[in-house]
């Protein structure tokens, strides 16, 4: 008796009066208060349920079809699977990681590589361009201080942004469209190609403005510049907004402050505008390195064809291509490759934002 | 006080003026120029001559436009698949960021997550289409029994509407306009009786009707400008198409623009007889088409572009 009271003597208090064991009081309270907890859990869960109910809805439409296509994925690690006749991929034997294999070494490596560099280039350019640009237009904006003309400037910055793909690409490739008939003369290329042709005379210009690609847009060599150009075509204003917002939230004071000190207008940038501004831009930094990987392929699909793929095939659009042509396993495999390294880029640049400077997104 | 404006400041306005005119004249000289080539002839606009005003003048672009059925079927199939998938968008939307902005909810951690996630990471487009694929088999069973989505019996307008637009930002986006509803107001209508959702449309939503207009907007012009996914679902089904996959389409198989594997007859030989070929080019009635598609957003324009530019400054993402 002795001896177990020693040993349950931490956990379990020893009743002299009647020689019994039993469970010390807070540990009674404490379970009493699990229970409690538990029984509040559920209560919350029932008085809440017309809540729960209201979000069925919306979980139902991302989980049909933002989570379940993740089970495809499945694919990317079996035999050549076709979606079709043969119907379920669960047919197929496991294949373990030849895919991969077949991808970064093997016999598509060549094409996968190219498309992968060609992503991350059009990704990169698109931050080292379309990221400053905005905000050199927001502070633009802040010089211009009667309200009606900005408002007519704004009205029209902004107004690519409502374009469709289709009509922005369009537009991009009549643009600078090439020749009618390139074997016989430079005739109808397009207005812009004219205008550039003008500004910077090239021959290197001119023969891939008048070659058979038909056009620009259509050639390897300017595919990159011109998706770049009409990406900050689109989305340059329109991005404004938001840096335009943070800048005249600097209150005046500051610049006069600065003003009297004898800071000129670079000295003004510097040191007043661009730490009010500063969260505003590593929250939208952040948002664009997150985003880096996962280029919009609509307007690759739309301004990419037989001409110009070696600039212009993205992971994204190869993946497309494999699929069509029956190779499923593949297309899969390679872009799952792809969006696994762009969510590593989004957490890891949340992270080093949030060390860097108290700000974070998620 | 006035203070004279110091050297730097003065070169740092003019270059501002320059530099915005220059870039206000880009963003709006294509559609300009698509207009003008739209009225010009043949020679003109196939011989590169149109820069700013017409250059001849005709109006046959517009005529094969306005007799043209499968292109206002395409409209047709564009208006209804942007009002009522912005419908749906927007009901599931609403009702999900509302149980989100409450505080008390349980879980509500793991279910902003289960949203966020989805803009970290995709499956991408071949496993989209095929979950596409399979879940328009099993609409195709419900809506038209014995049909599958690869028939052409069955029209796929209605997977489009219900599955695609979905944007989780959106949801922040309204959750943290229901967010900032003040409590009281609520508590003032449950005292007199108001179930969750009376209080939801009674009290949320008329409280927060410019995030509400932003978000809407924001879904219906990705609907109305939505191409991949039905160009890509939709192939042999031309009756439904939407109109930017009918334009593309046209492109494609008759301007010679783009060279592609499977050119289709040339302008020349699909022209109808009483169209003069060296009025009007195929190029006119590209860019007649490109006209038409963006007047509906040209013309609600100016009335939206408030709330765009509102949406954008609460559209933080903050947890």
């Amino acid at each position: 008796m002795q001896l177990f009271k020693l040993k349950c003597d931490d956990f379990l208090e020893y009743d002299e009066s009647n020689g019994t064991y039993h469970m010390p009081a807070e540990q009674q309270v404490r379970d009493e208060a699990e229970k409690t907890h538990w029984k509040e859990v559920g209560f919350t869960l029932l008085k809440d349920w017309r809540l729960y109910l209201m979000l069925v809805p919306m979980l139902l439409v991302y989980l049909l079809w933002r989570y379940m296509p993740m089970t495809e994925l499945l694919s990317a690690f079996k035999d050549q699977y076709t979606p079709g006749a043969a119907g379920d991929s669960s047919l197929y034997d496991w294949y373990g990681l030849t895919n991969f294999d077949a991808l970064f070494f093997g016999a598509q490596s060549s094409l996968f590589w190219s498309a992968f560099r060609n992503t991350f280039v059009i990704a990169f350019y698109g931050l080292l361009f379309g990221f400053p640009f905005p905000i050199i237009l927001a502070l633009f904006f802040n010089e211009v201080k009667s309200n009606i003309t900005r408002s007519i400037l704004q009205v029209c910055v902004y107004l690519p942004k409502f374009m469709s793909t289709v009509i922005i690409t369009t537009l991009a490739i009549v643009l600078f469209r090439g020749p009618l008939d390139p074997a016989v003369s430079d005739d109808g290329i397009g207005i812009l190609s004219q205008l550039m042709l003008a500004i910077f005379p090239s021959d290197e210009l001119y023969s891939a403005a008048t070659g058979s690609s038909g056009g620009l847009v259509m050639s390897n060599s300017y595919f990159r510049a011109l998706y770049q150009i009409s990406g900050i075509w689109e989305h340059g204003g329109y991005d404004s907004i938001v840096f335009f917002a943070a800048v005249i939230a600097v209150s005046p004071t500051s610049y006069e402050a600065a003003q009297i000190d004898g800071a000129g207008k670079m000295q003004q940038m510097r040191y007043v505008v661009l730490p009010s501004i500063l969260s505003t831009v590593v929250i939208m930094l952040i948002m664009k390195v997150g985003t880096l990987l996962s280029v919009g392929y609509e307007k690759v699909y739309l301004m990419t064809s037989t001409t110009n793929y070696e600039a212009g095939r993205i992971v994204a659009t190869l993946s497309n291509e494999w699929a069509t042509q029956g190779n499923t396993s593949m297309g899969i495999a390679a872009e799952m490759t792809n969006n696994l390294i762009g969510m590593i880029l989004v957490i890891g640049a949340n992270a080093i934002a949030r060390k860097a400077t108290d700000v974070s997104l998620y | 006080m006035k203070r004279k404006m110091e050297i730097s400041e003065l070169i740092f306005k003019i270059i501002s003026y320059v530099f915005l005119i220059v870039f206000a004249v880009m963003c709006i000289y294509p559609f300009i120029y698509a207009i003008s080539s739209s009225f010009s002839i043949t020679s003109a606009v196939d011989g590169g001559d149109v820069v700013l005003w017409p250059v001849g003048f005709q109006t046959q672009a517009y005529r094969y436009i306005f007799t043209n059925n499968t292109f206002w079927i395409s409209y047709a199939n564009t208006l209804f698949m942007a009002f009522v998938g912005t419908l749906w968008c927007m009901i599931y939307t609403m009702m999900g960021a509302y149980a989100l902005s409450k505080k008390r909810l349980m879980g509500r951690r793991a279910l902003n997550f289960f949203l966020v996630f989805t803009m970290w990471f995709s499956a991408g487009i071949v496993p989209q289409l095929l979950n596409y694929q399979r879940t328009g088999d099993i609409l195709a069973s419900i809506l038209a029994p014995g049909t599958t989505h690869s028939q052409a019996e069955y029209d796929q307008k209605w997977l489009i509407i219900l599955a695609m637009g979905m944007n989780a930002q959106n949801v922040i986006l309204l959750r943290n306009a229901f967010e900032g509803v003040p409590a009281e107001i609520e508590e003032a209508a449950r005292i007199d009786g108001a179930t969750e959702m009376q209080v939801l449309f009674k009290v949320y939503i008329p409280m927060s009707k410019a995030t509400i207009a932003t978000v809407a907007l924001f879904f219906g012009i990705s609907r109305w400008n939505g191409y991949f996914w039905a160009m890509r679902m939709m192939q042999n089904q031309e009756y439904s198409w939407p109109v930017q996959v009918y334009i593309r389409d046209f492109i494609d198989a008759h301007s010679g623009l783009i060279q592609t594997p499977e050119d289709g007859a040339t302008w020349a030989e699909i022209i109808p007889n009483d169209y003069d070929i060296n009025q009007v080019s195929a190029m006119s009635v590209v860019y007649a088409m490109v006209i038409c598609a963006v007047i509906p957003i040209l013309c609600i324009y100016p009335f939206i572009q408030k709330y765009f530019a509102k949406g954008v400054n609460m559209g933080g993402v903050k947890e």
